[in-house]
């Protein structure tokens, strides 16, 4: 049946061993496979538990809000939304270049963006920071999640994420003061003032929102995820809820701070103002016309838009005038003139000048604004009319050893900062000898002679090349007003709890004691008090009827090829001033004719005057 | 004339049982410990897979394994030996399902394996293993006197290469490196000379280099470019971004992180889907995260009794088609486990070979099935003959 080379009733040597490699070659196997298995699971098993936890296991940060900046009566100025934005998670993007675009262009055409230049910003975000998510865009609508979230096999790698955009909503009110909100970035995070922030974390960046971020920031929570390979959530492993930020109550008072700005909106359209408590540098009011509103920034924002925001035809909306600006400041700074003399024992408050219409010193005339001739005349009448002769003999006998003017100048404030509260003050500009002689001897194309006395003169009344802002000139008034405190002006007032309660008080020392004796108080404030009052007072017919007796001096910084400056600093109420309220536009004319008004309504609004008419500007030149 | 009758049925009768009782009962015991590892593996990887239908593949699998273990138990009392006779029908029959899959098969993944059948898709490719041990070796019976003839060697490697490429351009990978695997066992084991080998090493070298290097540089892919990814992705899975490398990576992170004893219903790489395949291909790394070392061990102890037993059928056969059937089932199955865990554990590339009955897969449980009941049928004519001669 069976063919007989087919029948194999032995063993034969050479299958035997030929069956023999083959088991050999099994063995061999079987060893390698064991050996294998013994090095991955017994050797190596704990690094590869690891890998499976860090496989399964996500940590998601949840973002903590940021605390609410409320005005000193508790008015929210900067709250917070919640909103949530499209992120891009580079890991879980395609690997391909050809997948990758598909989702840009997916996305672009959900989102409304251009695919290419989207891809375009960020690769390149991811280039400057490799680890970051980058954002496809801010604040989209409900909707939109809902479409990516059903979508995730069509958007692979495209996350969105809840986040807190600031609100202001009070719109451009207080908008210089409270700065922007920005991720992180590198340099920052090595600072010890940002630890605990880790990357892709949002702190204050200027104003007030950089000044306070430590106590707005909050502290982020973090949810332990267990995921799928898909990415799909099974379940909660461990949950730290995020902490809110505290609540930074300011010194502002949001209905003052909204009058004066309007105020400043009705006149020529750049200026600024600062509204201060003489005895303890409480600030109420600080602006700058024109401004902005500040919620385009709670969003990435176009070049267009941000060149709007710094162009000069504008007005350089940015720029933050009451803290950055720097004016001559005409002559609101014959005050601090004034405490000069007194101080270095020039004058005393009865000494007498004469006042014959012009002064001439080495052969150069300095005139009287409107050429009036005020005779003979002692301090107060001085400041009452506003005699610039009178001034100008205080300034040409200051021009001297020591330079007395500067010194006290410079200690009440002038060409120096503040100390505010806000990161971005300018010191401004105090014109000194040495100042004009070192420009002169060293970058002579700035200036073409060396320092004059009549350059001396004209600092006198607040001319010439002082640089001042209506801060400083704030600073300068209540100095003198409530005896020589040099204040450090402060618009945080209080750190609080979600509820209003107080958790830390914010003070700030006194910068700097300048002895003022009260009879020069006295006598500087009796002079400002008729400037405000007085018949030939330069404001007097801005504040008749006003029911809070004040005392304030005009100013009028000339320019030369441009409208003269308004200036007004007024102290209320008279004779022991709670208040300094200093205001400039940069184009008003006489003191009298924009400056002071606008003082008057922002007096009017600090004491809750009811005004039954418009305020007319107008009154002597000064 | 009744009582030859009885005599006659009782003959019949004794001889089944006895055939039956002849079996090698060691081969049966890892024979049912590695498919009742094979269910409860199958059962608890797959039970998040299809939301509530929990034990889908569970029961799929359990039914495959009780029909592949009938057929094992029929092919036991089958003479093996019929085979050689019907060795061109059977040959027939392996080329023309494997172009029938061309014609009218169902694709799944970008490849076209199965015939849609009611119940069931049956992939002839795996059918097509033992259908090749059976043919080839009969081929190979006929011109055993003719062995050292270049020949011989010749047929035999034609007979075997075209249903190899045939299923390599399905595209199925694996099982056509499975057949020439088979083929290499057949020639093996019927003693062809040193020199055939050496002269057949030579080609497959240059094969490798035509395929992988040479037709690329002047552009002719020969392999599809995901196969050669799988090809080459165990070498560097850290670097490679590839899906296979991945595939690598998160084997090996199951097979470690299962430790000495395994991480039980802990197994997250398989249980959140982290593991791709885990109830086919990479149902061993599975075995590895829940069981651990012990597990894992406990598997490959049961594949080495198995193939040392296939291996002692090989020396024991009755008739030299017996020993080239055996040689080339025992080829198949160790070919196929040692691809398919050297992959799960990064130390061989990834070919798409199941792990013989322990993957899930209709075809392929009951083609191993039917192949160790040719080896029980083996076993058990070789100690019935053993018997008659000692009377």
């Amino acid at each position: 049946m069976y063919l007989d080379n087919e029948r194999r009733p032995t063993l034969t040597p050479k299958l035997a061993f030929r069956v023999a490699v083959v088991g050999g070659v099994a063995l061999l196997m079987f060893s390698v496979i064991f050996f294998r298995l013994w090095y991955l699971q017994v050797l190596s098993g704990d690094s590869y538990v690891d890998a499976a936890r860090d496989n399964r296991v996500r940590e998601i940060k949840v973002q903590a809000p940021r605390g609410e900046i409320v005005d000193r009566h508790g008015v929210p100025l900067v709250e917070n939304r919640h909103s949530f934005s499209i992120k891009l998670s580079p890991d879980k993007l395609p690997a391909s270049r050809t997948d990758r675009h598909e989702v840009y262009t997916r996305l672009g055409k959900l989102l409304g963006l251009k695919p290419a230049r989207l891809q375009r910003r960020v690769e390149r975000e991811l280039r400057l920071l490799p680890y970051s998510k980058p954002t496809v865009k801010q604040d989209v609508g409900p909707n939109y999640l809902a479409y990516i979230l059903e979508r995730q096999d069509e958007f692979p790698g495209v996350e969105p994420e809840s986040e807190f955009l600031r609100e202001y909503p009070h719109g451009v009110i207080g908008a210089h003061l409270f700065g922007q909100i920005g991720e992180v970035n590198p340099e920052e995070l090595k600072d010890p003032r940002f630890n605990g922030v880790s990357m892709g974390d949002r702190i204050g960046k200027a104003g007030i929102e950089a000044e306070y971020d430590r106590f707005l920031r909050g502290v982020n929570g973090a949810a332990k995820v267990e995921v799928d390979a898909l990415g799909n959530l099974t379940k909660t492993l461990r949950r730290e809820q995020p902490k809110q930020g505290q609540q930074l109550r300011l010194s502002l008072d949001l209905n003052v701070q909204r009058v004066a700005q309007q105020a400043l909106a009705g006149g020529t359209g750049k200026g600024a103002f600062a509204v201060m408590n003489v005895q303890n540098g409480e600030v109420l009011a600080l602006g700058s016309q024109p401004s902005f509103d500040p919620n385009i920034f709670s969003k990435p924002i176009s070049q267009k838009k941000l060149n709007a925001l710094t162009s000069e035809e504008l007005g350089n909306p940015l720029f933050d005038r009451a803290i950055q600006g720097g004016y001559p400041t005409g002559s609101t700074f014959k005050l601090i003139t004034a405490t000069a003399a007194l101080k270095s024992g020039l004058i005393t408050p009865s000494t007498p000048l004469s006042d014959p219409g012009s002064l001439t010193v080495g052969g150069v005339t300095f005139e009287n604004a409107g050429k009036v001739a005020h005779g003979v005349l002692s301090l107060v009448p001085a400041l009452t009319v506003s005699s610039d002769v009178f001034f100008y003999q205080l300034g040409r006998d200051m021009n001297e050893k020591g330079m007395p003017l500067q010194l006290w100048a410079h200690r009440l404030g002038i060409g120096r900062k503040t100390g505010i509260d806000l990161p971005a003050e300018s010191p401004g500009l105090l014109p000194t000898p040495k100042w004009r002689d070192g420009l002169y001897n060293h970058k002579p194309r700035l200036t073409e002679r060396p320092w004059a006395v009549g350059d001396n003169i004209n600092l006198s009344v607040g001319q010439g090349d002082l640089q001042a802002n209506p801060l400083q000139m704030a600073v300068a008034y209540a100095a003198i007003a409530n005896g020589g405190r040099v204040l450090r002006p402060r618009l945080g007032l209080r750190i609080e709890d979600a509820t209003g309660r107080a958790l830390q008080q914010l003070d700030a020392p006194t910068a700097r004691r300048v002895k003022i004796s009260a009879a020069n108080r006295t006598a500087i404030l009796e002079g400002l008090r008729g400037a405000a009052s007085a018949p030939g007072g330069t404001s007097t017919p801005v504040f008749e009827g006003f029911p809070i007796p004040i005392a304030g001096k005009t100013g009028t910084a000339e320019w030369t090829g441009r409208p003269d400056q308004s200036w007004y600093v007024a102290l209320a109420p008279y004779p022991n001033p709670r208040y300094v309220v200093a205001v400039t536009d940069e184009a008003g004319g006489f003191g009298a004719d924009t400056a002071a008004p606008m003082t008057r309504r922002i007096l009017a609004a600090l004491f809750d005057v009811k005004e039954t008419g418009l305020v007319q500007g107008g009154g002597a030149p000064d | 004339m009744h009582a030859s009758t009885a005599t006659a049925v009782k003959d019949f009768r004794d001889d089944a049982r006895s055939r039956f009782l002849r079996i090698d009962p060691l081969m049966l015991v890892a024979t049912i410990g590695l498919i009742a590892a094979s269910i409860y593996v199958v059962g608890t990887a797959t039970h998040d897979d299809r939301p509530g239908d929990p034990n889908y593949f569970l029961y799929r699998q359990a039914a495959y394994a009780g029909i592949g273990f009938v057929l094992m138990l029929l092919m036991t009392r089958f003479d093996y030996s019929r085979l050689r006779e019907w060795k061109l029908g059977i040959y027939a029959f392996l080329i023309a399902s494997i172009l029938l899959v061309y014609a009218v098969g169902v694709s799944a993944r970008g490849s076209k394996r199965a015939i849609s059948l009611p119940f069931f898709s049956l992939q002839p490719s795996e059918l097509g293993k033992v259908l090749l041990v059976v043919s080839l070796a009969g081929f190979m019976v006929d011109r055993i006197r003719r062995l050292n003839d270049r020949e011989t060697t010749s047929r035999l490697v034609l007979l075997a290469v075209i249903p190899a490429m045939l299923v390599i351009g399905q595209p199925d990978l694996g099982s056509g490196l499975v057949y020439l695997a088979i083929l290499g066992a057949i020639l093996f084991i019927a003693g062809t000379p040193w020199t055939h080998f050496a002269a057949l090493g030579a080609l497959v070298a240059a094969a490798i280099v035509v395929v992988l290097i040479a037709a690329p540089a002047v552009g002719v892919e020969v392999l599809k470019p995901y196969q050669k990814d799988r090809l080459t992705a165990f070498l560097s899975p850290g670097e490679n971004q590839s899906k296979e490398a991945y595939q690598v990576n998160q084997s090996l992170t199951a097979i470690g992180s299962g430790g000495k004893t395994g991480r039980g219903d802990e197994a997250t790489q398989t249980r959140l889907d982290f593991l791709p395949e885990h109830h086919t291909d990479f149902v061993f790394s599975v075995v590895g995260e829940e069981f651990g070392f012990v597990g894992a061990a406990l598997v490959l102890s049961l594949f080495a009794l198995l193939i040392w037993r296939a291996l002692r059928t090989l020396t024991i056969a009755k008739n030299f088609y017996g020993a080239l059937v055996a040689g080339g089932i025992t080829a198949m199955l160790m070919f196929q486990v040692f691809v398919n865990v050297g992959m799960t554990i990064g130390i061989m590339p990834i070919t798409g070979i199941p792990l013989p009955l322990v993957s899930y897969g209709g075809s392929s449980v009951i083609t191993t099935l039917i192949a160790i009941g040719l080896l029980q049928s083996i076993h058990a004519q070789a100690r019935e003959t053993a018997a008659v001669k000692r009377l």
